[in-house]
């Protein structure tokens, strides 16, 4: 039988979720046994054309060039999975979105006119359709492989979508923002992490963005009672998962 | 082949590096006419949005520039913000610091190393193309590659974008207990880098080098890693705040990372190689002993052999992660405090591919200013471009597909975050 193609590909990223696939030291060469790694530039110069069974993005669209290829990626993948925050919901680079795109390009560069770049970052969904989108800054390397299994046969991904409070309680870890009064995004944040924050005396910072039913209208009244002020407010919910934050917080 | 005619050596997309770069090397009767290194990875504005965010956060925002090297970010960006505030942070608070750095340096030299270099060596398109012929060196490779990252989910609490790292120390010190089970793995973790040392010493090498200027950081009693002067082979030596006085960046139009030379003389390298070379008598004695085995000198040259010295280093970092571990005392505290002050701080630390410079500026509520970032690749670009026309220079006769290999091999001798960077890589060798 001929193995499943799979193919990863990279739009603006820190790379950081492709590497967590290369991070799986016990399973990477299962995998390369089960599937045929047919494009990834980051591990092998080898490429096979598509069309593709899987297809794994990381990264937000955010050049004219880029809103071309994701098309070409599409057309090619029978399922595409978006891979982290920037794929999912447009990155931290996407704290453009919410302001003027040339006076950034002037900060980092002398010469604009050499760099080609759109006004906004934006998600992979927002170009083609997408078949599942796994959340974090960076993605959990066994949800990461809990995926890529669910979808080479057939089922449905065991990515549940409850608050990070329910990783901190099956991890035995009291609640920070109870017992010392730390302010925490926990309770609105998307589990997947495994609630590592917390279990470092440190409140949860958003990085795999809102649940599915965030109550943070509540929760901005309690970071309020714990001492943050409103710019504190804004800049945590304005970070690697700003544009869904955002939308949620709109609501 | 006629030497007269016009040849390019193209690679649109480079493999096997950090991001998204290219390469054209231009040849025009039997000269080389044009060498360009791509960058064309998508800017992220990084340095704009940092104005406005808080002084603390800068860790946190800096580390999602680089999934590969995020503690050299962060390490850089709490100098900075600390010195600042006028404080420094030591003993086993600093102590801990250096140990999630081997960590990085661990994972990201054994990715390097086995996954992206060696196969250039051993003519494979991948590590796992690799396996199917040596899959006990490879097996071992994820080994080592996986003790780097479990060092960085001990104390930084994950691998990619550790959490625990804060302005002033820690979120939280790591108990003794917790290091404990991290040191028959960093004990196996060296003898297998000792065998890397052995195994990439005994590689053909392609007959090349140059009299680089070499920079790295310099500190009197240790290796460099997490701090230190910026010395250099012909005579710098100056504070990393001193930076911008010696050294000046560039934007050219063939790519979105800045081109850096040291202002009175041009091109330089930073990284294992410079490390080594200034650093060699600062290194542990096992790690020198291996690599005087190697048959490495701090008079090495050839930039092909940097696997060799990358091999010597992740040596070091098991054996100074060891080390560290074995002094390890809890600290009453997990954090200095750090209290804003209006002002300018420079942090400087040595990332795997070279040194990552940050400067900061912020106001008296610690609201960041103004920020810049020099990542190691952007460093290096134009050594690179040299060593492109170098080595195609001597190699006029090879044809053009061996060319290309040999060209992005010695891209990758770089090690070259392009994530990083862009602020920056596509391979194209065009004989014209």
């Amino acid at each position: 039988m001929r193995k499943p193609k799979l193919a990863v590909w990279k739009f603006a990223s820190c790379d950081g979720c492709q590497l967590s696939l290369l991070d799986c030291e016990d399973e990477l060469l299962a995998l390369a046994g089960e599937v045929e790694i047919a494009y990834f530039l980051e591990a092998s110069r080898a490429t096979v054309k598509g069309p593709y069974d899987l297809s794994l993005v990381e990264g937000s669209v955010t050049t004219p060039h880029d809103a071309e290829r994701i098309q070409k990626v599409r057309r090619a993948s029978k399922k595409l999975i978006t891979i982290g925050a920037c794929a999912t919901a447009g990155g931290i680079q996407a704290l453009r979105n919410f302001a003027d795109v040339n006076d950034f390009l002037s900060v980092v560069y002398a010469t604009p006119e050499y760099v080609s770049t759109l006004e906004t970052s934006t998600p992979i969904s927002a170009h083609v359709a997408v078949d599942f989108e796994l959340r974090g800054c960076p993605i959990n390397k066994a949800q990461l492989l809990e995926v890529i299994t669910a979808f080479l046969h057939g089922r449905k991904p065991g990515i549940p979508s409850t608050s990070v409070c329910t990783e901190c309680k099956r991890r035995g870890t009291v609640c920070i923002t109870v017992a010392h009064g730390t302010p925490c995004l926990g309770p609105v944040t998307h589990a997947g992490c495994g609630a590592i924050c917390p279990a470092y005396n440190r409140g949860c910072y958003g990085c795999f963005g809102p649940m599915e039913t965030p109550n943070t209208a509540s929760l901005t009244k309690r970071l309020r009672v714990l001492g943050m002020d409103d710019r504190g407010v804004e800049r945590v919910f304005r970070t690697f998962n700003v544009t869904d934050f955002e939308e949620v917080r709109s609501r | 082949m006629s030497p007269a005619r016009r040849r390019t050596i193209n690679t649109d997309y480079l493999a096997r590096v950090e991001g998204e770069g290219g390469m054209t090397v231009k040849i025009q009767e039997g000269r080389v006419a044009d060498v360009k290194l791509r960058i064309y990875e998508p800017p992220r504005f990084f340095e704009a949005f940092l104005r406005g965010r808080a002084f603390t956060e800068a860790p946190d925002i800096t580390a999602r520039i680089c999934g590969i090297c995020p503690v050299a970010y962060q390490m850089s960006s709490v100098r900075a913000m600390e010195r600042i505030c006028g404080v420094e942070v030591g003993g086993q608070l600093r102590a801990l610091r250096r140990l999630l750095y081997c960590g990085e340096w661990i994972e990201s030299h054994a990715l390097h190393v086995f996954m992206l270099h060696a196969p250039d060596f051993l003519g494979y398109e991948s590590a796992v193309h690799m396996a199917r012929d040596h899959p006990e060196l490879v097996a071992k490779a994820l080994e080592l590659k996986k003790t780097g990252n479990e060092v960085m989910t001990v104390v930084g609490g994950r691998e990619v974008h550790p959490v625990n790292v804060r302005v002033g120390g820690w979120y939280r010190a790591p108990r003794k207990r917790e290091l404990a089970p991290l040191v028959e793995k960093l004990e196996r973790a060296r003898e297998i880098a000792l065998e890397a040392v052995a195994v990439t010493a005994g590689l053909d090498f392609p007959d090349f080098d140059h009299d680089y200027e070499l920079v790295c950081l310099s500190e009197p009693d240790e290796y460099p890693i997490d701090r230190g002067r910026i010395v250099s082979n012909r005579g710098l030596d100056i504070d990393v705040s001193e930076y911008d006085e010696h050294f000046v960046e560039e934007h050219v139009a063939w790519s979105n990372a800045l081109h850096s030379r040291v202002r009175e003389r041009g091109s330089y390298l930073c990284g294992p190689l410079a490390r080594f070379a200034l650093g060699y008598d600062r290194l542990s004695p096992l790690a020198r002993e291996a690599a005087d085995g190697a048959g490495l000198s701090p008079d090495e040259r050839n930039p092909f052999r940097s696997i060799v010295v990358r091999s010597v280093e992740l040596v070091y970092a098991a054996d100074e992660a060891l080390r560290l571990i074995a002094e390890y005392e809890e600290p009453e505290a997990p954090a200095v405090d750090c209290e804003p002050r209006a002002g300018v701080g420079h942090g400087c630390t040595e990332a795997p591919r070279g040194i990552l410079w940050h400067r900061y500026e912020i106001d008296d509520e610690g609201t960041i200013v103004d920020a810049r970032i020099i990542p190691p690749t952007s460093q290096n670009q134009r050594t690179i471009e040299e060593d492109l026309r170098g080595v195609v220079e001597r190699s006029l006769d090879v044809p053009d597909e061996e060319l290309t290999l040999l060209c992005e091999q010695a891209i990758r001798n770089y090690d070259p975050c392009i994530s990083c960077a862009t602020h920056f890589l596509t391979l194209e060798v065009e004989r014209c």
